[in-house]
This record gives C-alpha cells, structure tokens and sequence, in this order.
C-alpha cells in the first residue's frame, strides 16, 4: 500500500498534464505535477516482455527499444523474450506471487480482459500510455476496455485468411483463390486430382475452426443475452462442413498433435497447397522453398459459409502490470511503442498489421505487400466476447474437434458435450 | 508434525543411544523424549534446521493444500492487492463440496482408470524388461561395460528431452516411425491421434524411460546373491528356471519390493511424459490424474480449491497403495 500511494500521486498528475495538453474528459485531483513536466527526463529500468518470435520477429523490437532508450535516456529497458504458449500463464503465476513480473507484457487480445479481472493490470485511462484512443481499430481496441476501464493499448491486430500457393492452384486450373466454403472443397479436390499434393491442410485447434463457424452464422457466445449457444445448428452445419472436408479427401485427416506445425510444414514444402492462417506467419512461410518467389504466396480471405465470411479478431496488445516500480516510464514506453511511426516499422519489416488507421496511409505501410493484402481482409474480422473466461472456451471445443478427427465424435453429439462443458465454465449462463 | 519430530529423533538419536537404550526401555515416553533431548542436544541441534527447512517446504504447502482443498477459493476471489488494484478476499470455507464433485464426476473414475492400467503396465514391463536385462548383463560376456552404459542412457536423458524426440519420432506425417513405416510400403499411423495408438505410445516412451533405472537396481540385487546357492543348486540338478524362481526371485525381494513401490509412485504422477508427448490428448483420452489435475489448476482463471482438492485425492491413493503394500510384504516376513 505504501508504495501505491506515490504512484497514485504520480497518476494524478500525469492525468492532469494529459487533461491540460488533450482537453480530455478525465478529471484529476489537483497535484504537484513537476514528475510529468519533461517525459524525456523520466528515469527507471523496466522490463518488457515480449512474445514475438525471437529469431524471425525480436530484432525489429530490439531496434525499437534502443530508439526508445535515445529518446528517453535515463530509462532502460531490459527485453525478455517469452515464447507465447507460456507467456500467460508465466505473467499470472508471477502476477499472482507479487515477485518476477514484467513492467510491460505484450498481452494477447483474449489475456487481457482476464488480467484485468483478475486485478494484475494498470488502468491506463488519462496516462500517458493512451495517445488518440480515437485513431484506433475498433476491433483491437474493445479488447483493451474491461468494465468500462481501458487496460491496455493495442499493438497489432490480425485474423485468419487463407494462404495459398498460386502455383499449385494454377496447375489445377483455378486463378483465383475460392470464395466459399464450397469452391474451397471444389478447388482442394482439383489440386488434388491434378498435381497429386493435398489441397488443403487443417489444422486442429478451437481458434482455426471459428471462421467455419463464423461462416454460418454461429458463434460460441451470446454475451449480450449471456447465452451459451455453441450447441446451435449453424453451429452444427459448420462441424459438418469440416467433417466433409476431411471426409471427402479435400483435406486430408490432420494430425492432433503438431497439428500447426505440420500444416505449416505442407504449405512451405509445398505438400498442400492451401491452409487458414494468419499474419504472424508470413515470416516464416516466406522461409519455405516454395515460396522463395515471393510473389507465389497468395492470400485471400477465409471462404465464406452459407451466411457470410468472417474470422476471428486476433491480435496483441501492450499492458502494465499494476505492481509495477516504474509506471511512469512504463507508460512512456507504452506509448512510444504504439505511435505510428513503431507500427508502421513493425508493419513493413515483419508484415504485422496496424492497430492505428492513419499507419495503414503511411508509405511504410502502403509499401509492404502482405499489410495492405491483409487490410481488406480485416473487415471480415469478426470481435470475439473479450470476457476473463474467454480464454478456457478453448480446451472443450478442442477436444471436440480432435474427437470428430479420430472419428470418435459426429457433430451434434461433440458440440452438446462442448455445450455442456461451457455450463460449468459460464457459472450462471444459460 | 508430532509424527515427523518423533521419526526424526528416533533416527539421529538410535545409532548413538546404542547399547543403553535396553536400559531406558521402562522408563515411560516422555521421559525418554527428555532423557533424549537431555543427552543427545547436540544431535538435535543438527537435526533443527533439517526439520524447519521441511515444515517450511512440506509441511506448509500441504497443510496450506489441504486447507484450499476444503474452500472454493480460485485465482479471482484470494485477496491480494496490486499497486492500485486493490482484490479483497472472499473465498469461503466450503466443506467437502468439491471432493464430493470430484468424486461423483465420471471424469475422475474415467482417470483414475488409465492412471491405473498405465501405472501397472509401464511398471510391470519396467520391471520384467528391466530384470530380463540384468540377468543377461550380469553374465560375463565381451564388451559388458559398453552394454551397461548404453542401456542406461535413456536415464540419462533429461525427461523432457526424450519427450521432445519420442514426439517428433511419432509425428504422423514427418515421423521416423511412419517415414519407415512408408518407405516398406506400409500406410502411417497417426501415433498421437488416435485414443489406442497414443496411449500405446505414451506407455512406451515411458517404459523406454524407466528400464534403466529398474536394471540398475536389480543388477545391485543380483550381484549381492551369493554365488554359491546357485553352484549348490546345480549340484543337486536344479534346472535353470527353479534356480531362477527359488534363489534368484528370492534373492532380489528385498530389491524389487523398494523398487516396484517407487516405480509406482513415480509412474502415477509421471507427469512430464504425458504431458510433453500428448498434452493429454486426442481430446483427454491420455490424461493421467496429475496431469488433469494440473490443467484444472492452470488453464484460464486458476482454481486452487479444485486443483488442491485433486492434489489430495491423488496423495490418499498414493498413502492408501503405500500402506497395503506394506502390510502385504509384512505379512510375507519382510521387515520393511
């Protein structure tokens, strides 16, 4: 407590300088506001944990840390790269004991209402981490407000698209990548048939079946009615639609385990000419000798269902750790990392997209071909509920899916027991 | 805590008392706890720190567990306060509600099933591998040391390493096994995929594991039978398989017995294997207790009630197994 008392101090006046400069809406107690006068003269060491690949993506964030460090002098920051399967629950277990967090964590879109609620996250409304909140996706900032308070900033955003090998797809006659779930099946079969390598590979995992789902209209969630309605029947039609795919030999039955690793394998070696993925993978799809042309990679949006095409709203953003000793220079970091000028360098080295709409206009943006592919297709994105049990949603629907691969399941029946599963996990939803 | 002060002193005060404990053996106990504070500070002084270092890392946590185990506390509802955030604690005490759920659940019974057919069939090939290895080692034959050191590799390997290789080697589209499988003309199998194959899988990567250790202890058991009951027993023309069942099985009881306890223990919460090779999966099908018990524990918002309370359900089992065991080799004459 003693130690919050200053930093509440120093939040107070950080409110007042940003309400003075903005004429925002916050209201602030008055206080000695000297802390805030000069940023560039804030001083501290804070440690940022970062989730990005570390061979293909960490340098251009190491770039950008010690061009924060120039502008910012008597801060350093000390960068530890965290692999993302565990970063979570490695923030929640250090969160929780109180010793070993991070100042800053790169969140993903899904952690971070559950961090919020779980009390581990600054709240950032009337810092200086928020810069032109208007500027902003509207998608990747609803990921940031957890009970009408703003939690994080959004560093980048993505979804799922499907990537394709225009090779492959021309020897099999089509041009144009397919529109709908139904084309994907035609188009798969033709690759097939004409070229001998798979059409399509799935990948087993909850987050890679939602544009299926999407496609006809379902969901996981009415959070509105506070409704569980994965058991519904367009819900039901999408597990057909998957069940078909794999049953029909447009793609093959997918490995469970590896499942990602070995579909991204086929499309680099060329062993299957389409999959679902999104933008964090281009970098390393670029890697594979098929595509060393780079111009052989297509990339379209998710085949549409029988209602509409969309896909979920994935994406990263940049949170504070509330037990933070430096929340000033946390907040300036913060900041710095999400002005236009970053995004658009994280754009056009690593092809990660934009949370800011004015990035998409500069040319750094404009020049990288993967971004300005992907924007369009980010109008599909669909927001997912950003509730702290969002992220346990997985683990049943997962299962389910493995069950219908291995042939274990039919669609209705997996999708009761998902429903029945989500019961215990939604207390008090019907 | 009585209980572990009272084994604690008997060990380090035993050897020393010696002969004159005859003397002291009327005398009622707790003049005998003071006679042995009295004589023997010196040795509890030595052992004090042992002792607050295992309340400290045992004790606590188990007692703290067990507590847990009888609320519905969870991540959300343990007070804490966080710079600004301030988290007030309202986790209740609960009774025996969610040992009750657990048990009445069939996923527990489903569980505890595998966890059980897992336990005995990777121990029992542990242990007949593992025998069969040794017999054959402790033979004299050429380049013998070559052959101890490379069956004992697999020990050596840090567990998760092993995982990590045994995982790719089943992989079903890049995987040695279905690499060979194919190159011979044969269809691949998705090893992981499949409820059957990947427990098959998973029991093998964990006897490949635990041979080793089980040679090894056997080995020690073999070599400290006396050559002499075996010449003996040739003598009198007993045929290879009664020399084996009447001095070799015999001989090795005292062995087998610690081992064949520890393996079980061990194996029921070998928890990196599954986890590393499966991650529980397809679906749950390989989960075992302690594995299931750790993903209630960490996935989303943590529940400490629920977790403890499978953390004490498994550790009763554990101390169930441990006792019967025990009176069963006792009532054999074993002193154990």
């Amino acid at each position: 407590m003693r130690r919050a008392l200053p930093a509440a101090a120093v939040v107070a006046a950080l409110a007042l300088a940003v309400s003075a400069c903005g004429g925002g809406s916050e209201t602030a107690a008055p206080a000695p506001a000297q802390s805030a006068a000069d940023p560039s003269q804030i001083s501290g060491e804070i440690t940022w944990w970062d989730t990005t690949r570390p061979d293909s993506e960490g340098p251009t964030f190491q770039a950008l840390i010690k061009q924060f460090e120039a502008a910012y002098p008597k801060i350093k920051v000390k960068y530890v790269n965290v692999p993302s399967d565990q970063a979570q629950n490695q923030f929640q277990t250090a969160a929780q004991a109180g010793t070993g967090a991070p100042d800053v964590i790169r969140s993903e879109v899904a952690w971070t209402s559950q961090f919020a609620s779980l009390g581990y996250l600054q709240p950032l409304d009337g810092t200086r981490a928020l810069d032109q909140q208007d500027d902003f996706l509207p998608g990747p900032l609803s990921s940031t407000k957890f009970q009408d308070k703003t939690y994080a900033v959004p560093q980048v955003t993505d979804t799922l698209a499907l990537i394709y090998n225009k090779r492959l797809l021309k020897e099999a006659g089509h041009e144009e990548a397919p529109k709908t779930v139904a084309e994907l099946k035609q188009v798969a079969l033709d690759v097939k048939a004409k070229t001998g390598v798979n059409g399509l590979a799935l990948n087993v995992d909850s987050y890679f079946l939602l544009p299926f789902i999407y496609g006809e209209g379902g969901d996981l969630l009415d959070v509105a009615g506070k409704k569980i309605v994965v058991d519904s029947p367009a819900n039901v039609k999408a597990v057909e639609t998957v069940a078909d795919l794999i049953s029909s030999g447009a793609a093959p039955k997918p490995a469970t385990t590896d499942s990602y690793a070995n579909a991204m394998t086929a499309l680099k070696d060329g062993k299957a000419a389409m999959i679902y993925n999104g933008p964090w993978a281009l970098s390393e799809i670029h890697q594979g000798k098929e595509f060393a042309d780079k111009s052989n990679l297509g990339i379209a949006p998710v085949p549409a269902g029988s209602v509409k095409a969309g896909a979920p709203t994935g994406g990263w953003n940049l949170a504070i750790y509330a037990g933070s000793k430096n929340l000033d220079a946390s907040y300036e970091f913060v900041r710095f990392m999400s002005t236009v000028e970053a995004q658009g360098k994280i754009a056009k080295e690593l092809g990660l997209l934009p949370t800011r709409t004015s990035a998409y206009s500069t040319p750094e943006v404009q020049g990288n071909a993967d971004v300005s592919v992907f924007k369009p297709i980010m109008d599909t994105a669909v927001p997912r509920p950003w509730i702290p049990e969002g992220g346990q949603l997985f683990q049943p629907l997962l299962e389910g899916y493995q069950a219908l691969v291995s042939g274990q399941s039919e669609p209705a029946e997996l999708l009761k027991k998902v429903d029945e599963q989500y019961h215990g996990i939604m207390k008090g939803w019907s | 805590m009585a209980l572990s002060t009272g084994r604690a002193a008997g060990t380090a005060s035993d050897p020393a008392a010696g002969g004159d404990a005859r003397g002291r053996r009327h005398r009622g106990e707790r003049g005998r706890l003071r006679g042995s504070l009295h004589r023997h500070w010196y040795a509890w002084a030595m052992v004090t720190p042992v002792l607050v270092v295992m309340a400290v890392l045992i004790g606590w946590p188990l007692v703290r567990g067990v507590y847990l185990s009888l609320t519905d506390a969870t991540e959300a509802n343990i007070g804490r306060t966080i710079g600004v955030n301030v988290i007030p604690s309202s986790y209740e005490f609960v009774g025996f509600d969610n040992y009750v759920e657990i048990l009445t659940s069939d996923v527990f019974w489903d569980k505890l099933l595998w966890t059980v057919v897992w336990t005995v069939v990777c121990v029992g090939c542990h242990y007949g591998i593992g025998l069969g290895l040794a017999m054959m080692l402790n033979r004299k034959l050429r380049f013998r040391s070559l052959y101890r050191v490379l069956l004992i590799l697999p020990w050596a390997v840090p567990a998760f390493v092993a995982a990590f290789i045994w995982r790719y080697l089943y992989n079903s589209d890049y995987g040695v096994i279905n690499g060979m499988l194919r190159a011979v003309g044969l269809a691949g199998v998705g090893w992981l995929d499949d409820p059957t194959t990947a427990k098959l899988a998973v029991i093998a990567v964990n006897v490949w594991i635990g041979v080793p250790f089980m040679m090894i202890a056997v080995l020690g058991g073999l070599q400290s039978i006396p050559k002499e009951l075996y010449e003996a027993a040739e003598v009198d023309g007993a045929t290879p398989w009664q020399r084996f069942a009447q001095i070799t099985l015999p001989g090795l009881r005292q062995v087998s017995s610690t081992v064949i306890l520890l393996g079980t223990i061990w194996t029921f919460n070998m928890f990196p294997i599954i986890f590393l090779v499966t991650r529980g999966g397809p679906g749950s099908e390989t989960e075992i207790l302690v594995t299931y018990a750790f993903r209630e524990a960490f996935t989303g918002v943590r529940d400490y009630s629920g977790s403890a309370a499978w953390g004490v359900i498994i550790l009763g089992l554990l101390v169930v197994l441990a006792l019967a065991y025990r009176r069963t080799l006792r009532r054999q004459g074993e002193v154990w």
